[in-house]
């Protein structure tokens, strides 16, 4: 496959044939299966199993331009004591923020072992010239990030301009450095459920580490049936190249019974493997706090309420 | 040990309420039979779940003239706005019964409540709603002015959707002002007598609609029976042909929904996660207890191999057990009769040289149950891509050219269904028209509304149930 990944990448007409090579999706067919795995019925040891897992995998996220270093030192502190009066509860993955926000998150977590990612390249447009992309992501990763999120240029991806994209993603993971590269396709965007297989792919040949669906910013976000379908390609992409590649929705997932979902997709999709922090995120900013209650209605019987999880 | 463990998600048995014993539903009450009587049981657990009146002879008859009693006083009498007012009343205490018939339905039959809940009993309501939408608009539906019905109908149903056989039977025929002497399966006659119970509470007009249960010979009471006007059949192909023959040389109309062996057609150009879950909602759905089910698989000969194998993982992660758990996938094998079917033909298979695959799954001790199964270096000439098997076992032939998969679709003494998966639009309307089959499905498989005829070619049968063409087996 390494060879293919070359020869599929030698010209823009090369990289089209293979990635409209690749199987079609038929989307009522892929909505019918996301609702049908929605429908799977997670009780008592599997749900407390499951919201301690989902914990452990957000990316407490905030992305606003009133974001400042007193925020974000909130948050840093709640990524990594999620529930200060309960030490059984885990942290969080890590805290998502912007590039200027990075060393004042870094510098909170300290060792506490929950990882900084920034947004870079010109989030959320993308729309800036190459060489601002490539500062915004060296400036991050020179404050401390460990993980980027890219996005990708949705209009030279529409437009069919594959090959530059994939020399974005290349020279961005260049820049990265050891951080991670996450990329975000902005399934939103791209529309169809081919072109998220197709996104996906792309992004994966370029050496991302995840594959990300969205910023956050658009709507609609992450989805069961783009999960669906970007589940489907890491699995498949293992399977063609033998490397794993993570994957993390983000945007619009609120709720415990929605995470939930997501990880029972996870798990019956793409596989166990995937069950980790290490592959599978979440974005997220509200949901820490309906995992939390669902956590403490499970282990008290007793539903509290909005007051008895902290503030972000 | 798997990393996510699904824990126990039962649902709750407490919302039905089953007798010891049950008697006939015969012009408005339940009636003791004159014969003998059977046990229904669970066949997840063998539990023996009540008692059930065997009609005979003599019931058969009492039944039949309370149906015609009905018909010439009140039912073929009542305007069709007022026929569609009962109709619309059943559908709507369905809906409001759903959980119940749904638990009950999973009980009697093994199915899993994943599917009774959200396939068996949503459709059943649909179809009554949608007859009865009909009855009043009779005159428009294209047989004639002023269509008359039939008269008595006699009705006998399988075991494999009983609740929604019963309704596919029952809807038309009230909607067009006929009355009906129903037989359930004697394997699940459960919801047939919870619906008799439905018509009590709607307060159908006594006679309008009769249930009686038993075994063959009942069913032979019911269609041999000189006041029966119209037969109406769901079922094997071998009862199908006796009924055809008892029925000859009478006035009796007659439509026979029989059985299949219908080819899922897969292209090298197709979506290919869509149609492996397809190939799966074709024939593990329902444990392969299906008419219309895709059990044979032709698949390009280019791409068998991808999708196999991703058949094979999708199949890993299919949920075998108990019926009532919400998270199970494939139920219990209906009958310990139907089993040893299954079994006969799959060990037949491997004696054929097919080369037998079934997922590692922990299979309960009590109860009837068989692994989801898939027999490839299948040809045509062996009898598992012959014979009907009734159960979740696939035999997997492969094709080279479009011309190729017609012809092997179309080898078959069945014509019930067939299934295509490409990306192309006009393969799909070109093999549409090449298959023998009465529905034909394209990139998806199992599909049943109210407002779409069913109905075989060939062995699979004759007329039509569903959508307006189903008013015409129930009008003259």
């Amino acid at each position: 496959m390494a060879s293919s990944v070359s020869e599929a990448t030698s010209s823009d007409a090369a990289l089209r044939r293979f990635l409209h090579g690749l199987p079609g999706v038929d989307q009522v067919g892929a909505e019918q299966r996301a609702a049908g795995l929605g429908t799977r019925s997670i009780k008592t040891t599997a749900k407390a199993w499951a919201i301690d897992l989902a914990i452990r995998m957000v990316d407490l996220t905030t992305l606003e331009g009133n974001d400042t270093p007193g925020k974000v030192r909130a948050l840093a502190n709640k990524a990594m004591h999620p529930d200060p009066l309960d030490p059984t509860c885990p942290s969080t993955a890590a805290v998502c923020v912007y590039p200027d926000m990075v060393a004042t998150a870094k510098k909170t977590l300290g060792s506490s072992g929950v990882k900084v990612a920034a947004v870079a390249t010109a989030f959320p447009s993308g729309r800036a010239a190459m060489p601002v992309k490539l500062a915004d992501t060296r400036d991050a990763v020179a404050a401390g990030a460990d993980e980027i999120d890219m996005v990708i240029d949705r209009g030279a991806f529409l437009s069919g301009r594959y090959l530059e994209v994939f020399e974005e993603i290349v020279a961005v993971k260049e820049a990265c450095g050891d951080a991670h590269l996450k990329v975000i396709l902005e399934t939103g965007e791209l529309q169809t459920l081919d072109s998220v297989r197709r996104a996906s792919w792309l992004a994966m040949m370029a050496g991302g580490h995840f594959i990300k669906t969205s910023t956050g910013k658009i709507q609609p976000a992450a989805t069961l049936p783009v999960s669906l379908v970007m589940l489907e390609a890491v699995r498949d992409f293992r399977e063609a190249t033998g490397q794993m590649v993570g994957y993390k929705p983000a945007g619009g997932i609120r709720h415990s019974k929605d995470a939930i979902k997501y990880l029972v997709m996870v798990n019956e999709v793409a596989g166990e493997d995937w069950l980790d922090p290490d592959w599978f995120r979440f974005g997220a900013s509200t949901l820490l706090n309906d995992l939390l209650m669902q956590r403490n209605k499970l282990k008290t019987g007793a539903y509290s309420g909005p007051d008895y999880v902290t503030l972000d | 040990m798997t990393k996510f463990e699904y824990a126990p998600a039962p649902e709750s048995r407490a919302i039905v309420d089953i007798k010891p014993s049950y008697g006939l539903f015969i012009d408005g009450d339940f009636v003791d039979g004159h014969g003998k009587s059977f046990k229904t049981i669970s066949p997840s657990t063998e539990e023996v779940l009540a008692e059930i009146a065997e009609a005979d002879d003599a019931d058969v008859d009492l039944a039949v003239k309370a149906a015609r009693r009905a018909y010439t006083r009140v039912w073929s009498k009542m305007s069709g706005a007022e026929r569609g007012k009962y109709l619309f009343r059943i559908a709507r205490i369905i809906q409001e019964r759903a959980r119940e018939f749904a638990v009950l339905e999973s009980i009697d039959n093994g199915k899993p409540i994943k599917e009774t809940r959200d396939v068996d009993v949503p459709i059943v309501a649909a179809h009554f709603f949608y007859y009865a939408g009909w009855a009043d608009k009779l005159s428009y539906a294209g047989y004639g002015p002023d269509p008359q019905p039939l008269g008595v109908a006699g009705q006998v149903i399988p075991w494999n959707f009983p609740l929604l056989m019963l309704a596919w039977k029952i809807a038309p025929a009230l909607a067009c002002g006929n009355t009906v002497v129903l037989k359930p399966a004697e394997t699940t006659p459960l919801t047939a007598l919870l619906f008799a119970e439905v018509c009590q509470q709607a307060d159908l007009p006594p006679g309008v609609v009769n249930i009686v249960t038993g075994a063959g010979e009942t069913g032979r009471a019911i269609v041999s029976h000189p006041g029966v006007d119209k037969v109406a059949f769901t079922g094997s192909t071998d009862v199908g042909r006796a009924i055809a023959k008892a029925v000859a040389g009478s006035n009796k109309r007659v439509t026979l929904e029989l059985g299949g062996k219908a080819a899922n057609i897969v292209f090298d150009d197709a979506p290919v996660d869509q149609a492996v879950e397809g190939i799966v909602n074709g024939i593990f759905f329902n444990q392969g207890h299906v008419c219309c089910a895709g059990s044979r698989l032709l698949v390009q000969e280019s791409v068998a191999e991808e999708v196999l194998a991703k058949l094979k993982r999708r199949m890993k992660t299919l949920r075998v057990g108990d019926p009532l758990d919400k998270n199970t996938d494939v139920g219990a094998i209906n009958s310990a009769e139907q089993l040893a079917k299954i079994r006969e033909l799959s060990e037949i298979g491997e004696a054929e040289g097919a080369e037998r695959w079934s997922p590692k799954c922990d299979l309960p001790q009590n109860g009837f149950w068989f692994p989801p199964t898939i027999f490839t270096g299948v040809s045509q000439a062996h009898r598992i891509a012959r014979e009907e098997i009734f159960g979740p076992v696939l035999s997997v032939l492969t094709f080279r050219t479009p011309k190729e998969a017609v012809e092997k679709a179309n080898n078959t003494p069945f014509g019930l269904s067939a299934g295509i998966w490409t990306d192309k639009g006009s393969r799909i309307l070109w093999m549409a028209s090449q298959l023998r089959a009465g529905v034909v499905w394209s990139n998806t498989f199992n599909k049943f509304d109210p407002a779409s005829p069913f109905g075989g070619y060939k062995e699979s049968g004759y007329g039509r149930e569903g959508g307006r063409h189903g008013l015409e087996a129930y009008l003259r």
